[in-house]
């Protein structure tokens, strides 16, 4: 196991180095110029610019750029932002949280409810409950996020005016009164993300116990006399989890992009928002490490999901 | 149809009355049977044919200026002279949302035949040749899949936009780029589905005999393999129309898709988001597209993969 472990850590290596070259390499090569809000301001005067140019190396060949960033960054040093010039990490401090808890959220809410529809939708196949959740997965799958978060505000904040349609980290009052203001806040976008993600996963469960449901083990320990609720949670689901353990290593990384969309509609300050402001202004550390860290977290979800397929299934050998 | 008659074909003949019940059958015309019994699926092809239909000669039959400034009618409520109302420069949102969707739906079509193309081609060599040109190509599958999508589109349309505006104009420029970086980003499914088919199809007896009265590779692989390796690949290709047109959507949401000039369903969305109060109308047209579109197409895609994929087909 630990060798497994060690194996593919080592093999991930030469994969998250190519990955960072790549975006080094758009980054260096993109026009424009993360400076040229700072030329056109009359007030620094040029010596402070070339210096502070100089300071951050900005005009150097990429090579030498980039040996200094892996350098940085193999001491845990991310560097600074080149537009707000504060430490990247203190950037993402500010930010991760607010994601954490969005993103967060919708996941806790969408998961569950995902296993448990999708499960009773594949035990009673083509029941009303089944038609009633796969016409609501396909509904889902096909609302874009942009357009459920205007209908949401379209309902919710300019019909009934029940919800501030703008998200705010600063709100009025303490204790109760402050966590009925952060629901009213993060309702929305928490349920615009949790009803996507919801949709898609309801329909992967659903075909994963069918897969499953049909095959002799079910059938032999339906006949041993077991009890039908143990027959699907215990032999049935233990199997189908395997699918889902995949999917949801591939959807979780997503969580330190932030969600890029419905942080744009509810004007939430987190991940998503500051890469958006990142590209724009081709702040390369601040966007570096929220690629790049996607790209580990990638490596390290999978490695999790690779362990999980073991204990899920004891036939599976680590190789 | 033999010139000769031989014995075989005379025995044919004879047993033809006793087989008459049963058609002839084919892998294609047994697809297409699956597929029309699939109501869903039916129902998509019926919603999207009327869709393709209506943003191809809708702009024939409904001739409005799209880009025309009328500030004296502008954010109408919908009318018998303007039907989807009006925006806020006074253009007419019907003749807008129709012309959109040509470019919308260009947009899908033309980003997954990039992305089917790349992923066939990388796939079917990874298959093929396996050993050292496997190992490449799917190493580099591995790496594009670690990167997140939409922030390195958004990266690469942020710094590569204007360089293309001034090379090849405007609009050929944004669709271009658009087009291709979409499709360019998501081949890596279609490659490891063709990838497991071939390397599944080349251990194959006729393969073996194919090779033996002296195929080369390129034959083999185009005349022998693919045809047999394409049923997951159009799966993969009709659900791919459909996030390539969500995610121009979503490109043209953020405001880095189209110019205002050249409107798309997403684009037309971006332009109304911020009048959600004084016209919701005005949002709800083309998002309605978006949805309409994008469900019918997910029908088609779930009545295909029924219709191919021989372990679901029950009947």
């Amino acid at each position: 196991m630990t060798q497994f472990v060690a194996r593919r850590v080592l093999i991930a290596i030469p994969t998250l180095i190519a990955i960072s070259l790549i975006l080094f390499a758009i980054l260096h090569f993109a026009p424009g110029d993360p400076f040229g809000q700072l030329a056109l301001n009359p007030d620094i005067p040029p010596e402070v610019r070339l210096n502070l140019r100089k300071q951050l190396g900005i005009d150097d060949p990429l090579p030498l750029q980039y040996t200094r960033w892996v350098t940085q960054v193999a001491q845990g040093n991310w560097g600074y932002s080149f537009v707000s010039r504060v430490g990247v990490t203190t950037l993402i401090r500010q930010r991760l949280p607010t994601t954490l808890f969005i993103v967060g959220m919708s996941y806790l809410i969408a998961i569950p409810l995902a296993i448990l529809i999708g499960v009773i939708s594949a035990v009673k196949q083509y029941s009303w409950l089944d038609n009633v959740a796969t016409t609501f997965a396909f509904l889902g799958i096909s609302l874009p996020s942009f357009f459920t978060g205007l209908v949401f505000i379209l309902i919710f904040s300019i019909w009934l005016r029940w919800l501030p349609f703008i998200y705010s980290t600063h709100l009025p009052g303490t204790g109760l009164t402050y966590l009925w203001e952060l629901f009213k806040h993060a309702i929305m976008p928490i349920m615009v993300l949790a009803l996507l993600e919801m949709a898609s996963l309801t329909r992967f469960v659903r075909g994963a116990m069918l897969d499953v449901i049909g095959q002799d083990y079910v059938r032999t320990a339906r006949a041993k006399g077991l009890t039908e609720l143990r027959v699907i949670v215990k032999h049935a689901f233990r199997n189908a989890l395997i699918p889902l353990v995949t999917i949801l290593a591939l959807d979780l990384p997503a969580i330190i992009t932030g969600a890029l969309i419905t942080e744009q509609i509810f004007r939430v300050p987190g991940m998503g928002s500051l890469l958006i402001n990142s590209l724009e202004a081709k702040d390369t550390p601040v966007v570096m490490f929220i690629v790049f860290t996607y790209a580990i977290l990638v490596v390290i979800f999978t490695l999790i999901a690779d362990i999980l397929y073991g204990i899920l299934d004891p036939r599976i050998k680590y190789a | 149809m033999a010139v000769r008659t031989s014995p075989t074909t005379e025995l044919a003949a004879r047993a033809e009355p006793v087989l008459r019940g049963r058609a002839h059958r084919t892998l294609w015309g047994d697809a297409f049977r699956q597929f029309r019994r699939h109501r869903m699926a039916m129902f998509g092809l019926v919603v999207f044919s009327l869709l393709v239909l209506a943003t191809l000669i809708g702009p024939a039959i409904y001739p409005r200026p799209i880009n025309d400034i009328d500030l004296a009618h502008k954010l109408q409520s919908p009318s018998l002279s303007h039907p989807f109302g009006t925006d806020d420069l006074g253009q007419d949102i019907l003749a807008r949302v129709l012309f959109g969707g040509r470019v919308s739906i260009a947009v899908g079509l033309a980003a997954m035949l990039i992305s089917v193309m790349i992923g066939t081609l990388l796939g079917a060599l990874a298959g093929f040749f396996g050993g050292f040109v496997d190992m490449v190509i799917m190493r580099l599958t591995e790496v594009m899949l670690s990167l997140p999508q939409l922030p390195l589109l958004l990266l690469v349309i942020y710094l590569f936009r204007d360089k293309l505006r001034h090379a090849v104009g405007p609009e050929m420029g944004i669709f271009l780029l658009i087009v291709v970086i979409i499709g360019g980003l998501a081949w890596m499914r279609v490659a490891r589905l063709v990838r497991a088919s071939f390397l599944s199809i080349r251990e194959q007896e006729y393969i073996v005999a194919a090779r033996s009265v002296g195929a080369g590779s390129g034959r083999l692989m185009l005349v022998h393999m693919l045809p047999n390796a394409l049923s997951p690949v159009i799966v993969a290709a009709s659900l791919g129309v459909a996030s390539a047109i969500l995610t121009e959507s979503a490109l043209s949401f953020l405001g880095l898709g189209f110019p205002p000039d050249l409107p798309t369903w997403g684009r037309i969305l971006y332009d109304a988001k911020d009048r959600l109060d004084s016209a919701p109308y005005w949002a709800l047209a083309p998002g309605i597209c978006i949805f309409l579109a994008i469900l019918s197409i997910n029908f088609i895609g779930d009545g295909l993969r029924d219709a191919l994929d021989p372990r679901r087909s029950s009947q």
